[in-house]
C-alpha cells in the first residue's frame, strides 16, 4: 500500500485552559476523498487549522508528504502543497473574482501555470467566468463558495481540505458543492472534508473519521459509518 | 479675484504634498490596523535627509529626494522588524503607547544629531523662482515641483499596489491577513513593505517638503495632525482616498485667503478686523474633529 500523504499522530491543541483536541490520528492516501463530521464544537475546523498552522499545537506530530510540518507558518505549509478552503468563504470581497483566484495562485511563480489552473477552475465553474470583473463580495452564497475552492485549486494543491463548504447555503445548493466535491474526486484530486451534512457527505467519502468533543469516535469506509449505529443515533437522528 | 484663485491655486498644490505625507500612515494602518504616531518624525527625518545631502554634496536640494526615499524605506523595514512587530502582539493600548515612545526616540535623536534650531535650504535650482500662471497666480517653482513630484510617487504606488503580484499581496494582506496566509501570502513581511513603503513616500515628501519649509526636530507633530485629518477624511487604508482628502485639507490651509477675498469683496469691516491667519490650522483640526463624530470610518473609506 502506498504511504499517506497527509498522517496526524496523537494531535493535541489547547487555547489556554481548555483542550479542543485530545490526541487526534488520521491519515489521508493519495487520491482519497476524507471526511471529517462531527457536531458543531467537537473541534473539526480546529483540526484542519491545526494542520495549517493556524492553531496551537501542544503535542502529537503532522506530517505532509514524508515530511513534518507541525509547527511551520501557514504560507509555508500551503507552499508545500497543503491548501485550505476556510470556514465561511474568507474572500477578498472589494477584489474581483479574477483577482481572488489569481491570489489563490500566489504560491505558483510560472504565470502560464497560472493561466492553466485558471482555465481549470473556469472550466469546473462557468459561472465564475461570466462573472470574473465582478467583485466577489457581490456575488451570491453559492457563487462565492465556488470561488473560494476555485481560489484552492488555484495553486494545484496535493491536498484540498475543505471547511464545511455547504455551510449557510440553499439545499440545493448544498447538493451543488458536493457534486463539485463528487467531480474533483473523479478527477483525481485528494480532499479532506469536513462537513455537518453528514450523510451527504459520508457518501461521497471513500472514508470517514466521526469526531466527538475533541476525540474520534468512530472511523471507517463512508458508507459503514453511515450504517454505524453511535453515528446514526448521534448525528443523524435516526 | 486673485486672492481667491492663488488661494485655491496654492491650496489645490499643497494639498497634493499633504497627502504623499498622509499616504504612508494610511498604508500602514490598512494593512496592520496599527497607527503611527511617529509617522512627523519620519517626515522630519525625510526633511533633514534632504537637506543634509545638499549640504554635504553641494548639489541641489532636489537630488536629496531618491537618497531619503532609500533612507525612509531602511528605516520603515527597521522599525517593523525591530519594534512593530512585537507591539502587534499586545493589546492596542501597547500600540499607541509605543509608536508614541518611537515619536519620542525619533525626536530626541534628531535634537542631539542636528541640534533644535530652525533649518532650511537656502540656494538650489529652485529656491527663488516662481512661475506665472496669469490671473496673478505666480507659484514658487519649489512648491510646483513639489506636488508635481508628490503625484509621481502616488503613482507609482498606485501602481505598485494594483498592477505587481506583491502589491496584490499587500491588497490581499491589508483586506484579511488570515484568508492571504491561506493563500500562502507571507504577511509578516507584507506588514513589513507596508512599513517600508510608508517610510519612502513620507521621507520623500519631508525632501520635497524641506525645499520651502524650515524643519526642527519639533516639526514632525504638525504633520502627524495633518495626517491623521487627512487619513480620517480619506478613509482609513484608501490611497485614491488620501489624495482626495489631501487636495481638500490643503483648501483647509488656505481658507484665511479665501476669507480675505470675501471680506474685501463686500467690504464687510467685521471680517477683515478678524486675525483669521492665525486660525490656519484651526479649520483642519475642526474639520477631524467633526468628521470623527459624525463619520468615524471616513469619507471615502472602503475599509471596516
Amino acid at each position: 500500500m502506498t504511504a499517506p500523504l497527509l498522517t496526524v499522530r496523537g494531535l493535541v491543541v489547547r487555547y489556554g485552559k481548555l483542550t479542543v483536541l485530545h490526541g487526534i490520528d488520521l491519515e489521508v492516501f493519495p487520491g482519497e476523498t476524507v471526511c471529517v463530521v462531527g457536531a458543531n464544537g467537537a473541534g473539526k475546523s480546529t483540526l484542519l487549522k491545526a494542520i495549517m498552522g493556524a492553531a496551537p499545537v501542544s503535542g502529537g506530530e503532522i506530517r505532509f508528504d514524508g515530511k513534518p510540518v507541525a509547527g511551520l507558518a501557514t504560507e509555508e505549509v500551503v507552499s508545500r502543497g497543503l491548501v485550505y478552503v476556510p470556514e465561511g468563504r474568507m474572500l477578498f470581497g472589494p477584489l474581483s473574482v479574477e483577482e481572488n483566484l489569481r491570489l489563490g495562485a500566489y504560491v505558483v511563480r510560472d504565470e502560464q501555470r497560472v493561466q492553466e489552473n485558471l482555465e481549470r477552475v473556469y472550466a469546473l465553474f462557468p459561472r465564475l467566468e461570466e462573472r470574473r470583473h465582478q467583485a466577489a463580495a457581490t456575488l451570491s452564497g453559492g457563487e462565492q463558495q465556488m470561488v473560494a475552492i476555485g481560489r484552492g485549486l488555484m495553486s494545484g494543491p496535493k491536498v484540498l481540505m475543505l471547511d464545511e463548504p455547504s455551510l449557510g447555503l440553499a439545499p440545493k445548493l448544498v447538493d451543488e458543492v458536493l457534486e463539485t466535491v463528487d467531480t474533483l474526486k473523479a478527477q483525481g484530486m485528494t480532499i479532506l472534508l469536513v462537513e455537518q451534512t453528514v450523510r451527504e457527505a459520508l457518501e461521497i467519502a471513500d472514508r470517514g473519521y466521526a469526531l466527538q468533543s475533541g476525540r474520534i469516535v468512530v472511523s471507517g469506509p463512508g458508507r459503514d459509518l453511515l450504517e454505524d449505529d453511535r453515528l446514526r443515533s448521534a448525528y443523524l437522528g435516526l | 479675484m486673485d486672492i481667491l484663485v492663488s488661494s485655491v491655486v496654492a491650496g489645490v498644490l499643497i494639498g497634493m504634498v499633504l497627502a504623499l505625507v498622509a499616504l504612508g500612515l494610511t498604508i500602514i494602518f490598512g494593512v496592520m490596523d496599527i497607527v503611527n504616531f511617529a509617522h512627523g518624525e519620519f517626515l522630519m527625518l525625510g526633511m533633514y535627509t534632504g537637506l543634509l545631502t545638499a549640504d554635504a554634496t553641494g548639489m541641489d536640494p532636489l537630488l536629496g529626494i531618491p537618497v531619503a526615499a532609500v533612507v525612509g524605506y531602511l528605516l520603515g523595514i527597521a522599525c517593523y522588524w525591530g519594534f512593530i512587530r512585537f507591539l502587534l502582539r499586545g493589546p492596542m493600548v501597547a500600540q499607541l503607547l509605543g509608536t508614541f515612545g518611537l515619536m519620542l526616540l525619533l525626536r530626541n535623536l534628531a535634537l542631539l544629531l542636528f541640534g533644535s534650531e530652525d533649518r532650511g535650504v537656502n540656494a538650489g535650482l529652485l529656491v527663488g523662482k516662481s512661475v506665472a500662471f496669469g490671473m496673478g497666480v505666480i507659484v514658487p517653482a519649489t512648491k510646483l515641483a513639489a506636488a508635481a513630484l508628490s503625484l509621481v510617487s502616488f503613482a507609482a504606488v498606485w501602481l505598485l499596489m494594483n498592477r505587481t503580484r506583491v502589491g496584490k499581496a499587500l491588497t490581499a494582506t491589508a483586506l484579511n491577513a488570515q484568508a492571504a496566509r491561506y493563500m500562502g501570502i507571507p504577511t509578516e513581511r507584507m506588514n513589513a513593505l507596508a512599513w517600508g513603503i510608508g517610510g519612502a513616500t513620507v521621507t520623500v515628501a519631508g525632501a520635497l517638503i524641506v525645499n520651502f519649509w524650515s524643519v526642527n526636530p519639533y516639526v514632525g507633530l504638525l504633520f502627524t495632525m495633518i495626517a491623521f485629518t487627512i487619513v480620517a477624511l480619506g478613509g482609513f487604508g484608501s490611497v485614491p482616498g488620501a489624495l482626495a482628502a489631501g487636495i481638500v485639507v490643503g483648501l483647509l490651509m488656505e481658507i484665511p485667503g479665501i476669507w480675505d477675498f470675501v471680506a474685501y469683496a463686500t467690504e464687510w469691516d467685521w471680517m477683515m478686523d478678524v486675525p483669521v491667519t492665525s486660525f490656519k490650522y484651526t479649520f483642519v483640526y475642526l474639520a477631524y474633529f467633526v468628521i470623527m463624530v459624525v463619520r468615524p470610518r471616513g469619507l471615502f473609506g472602503w475599509k471596516h
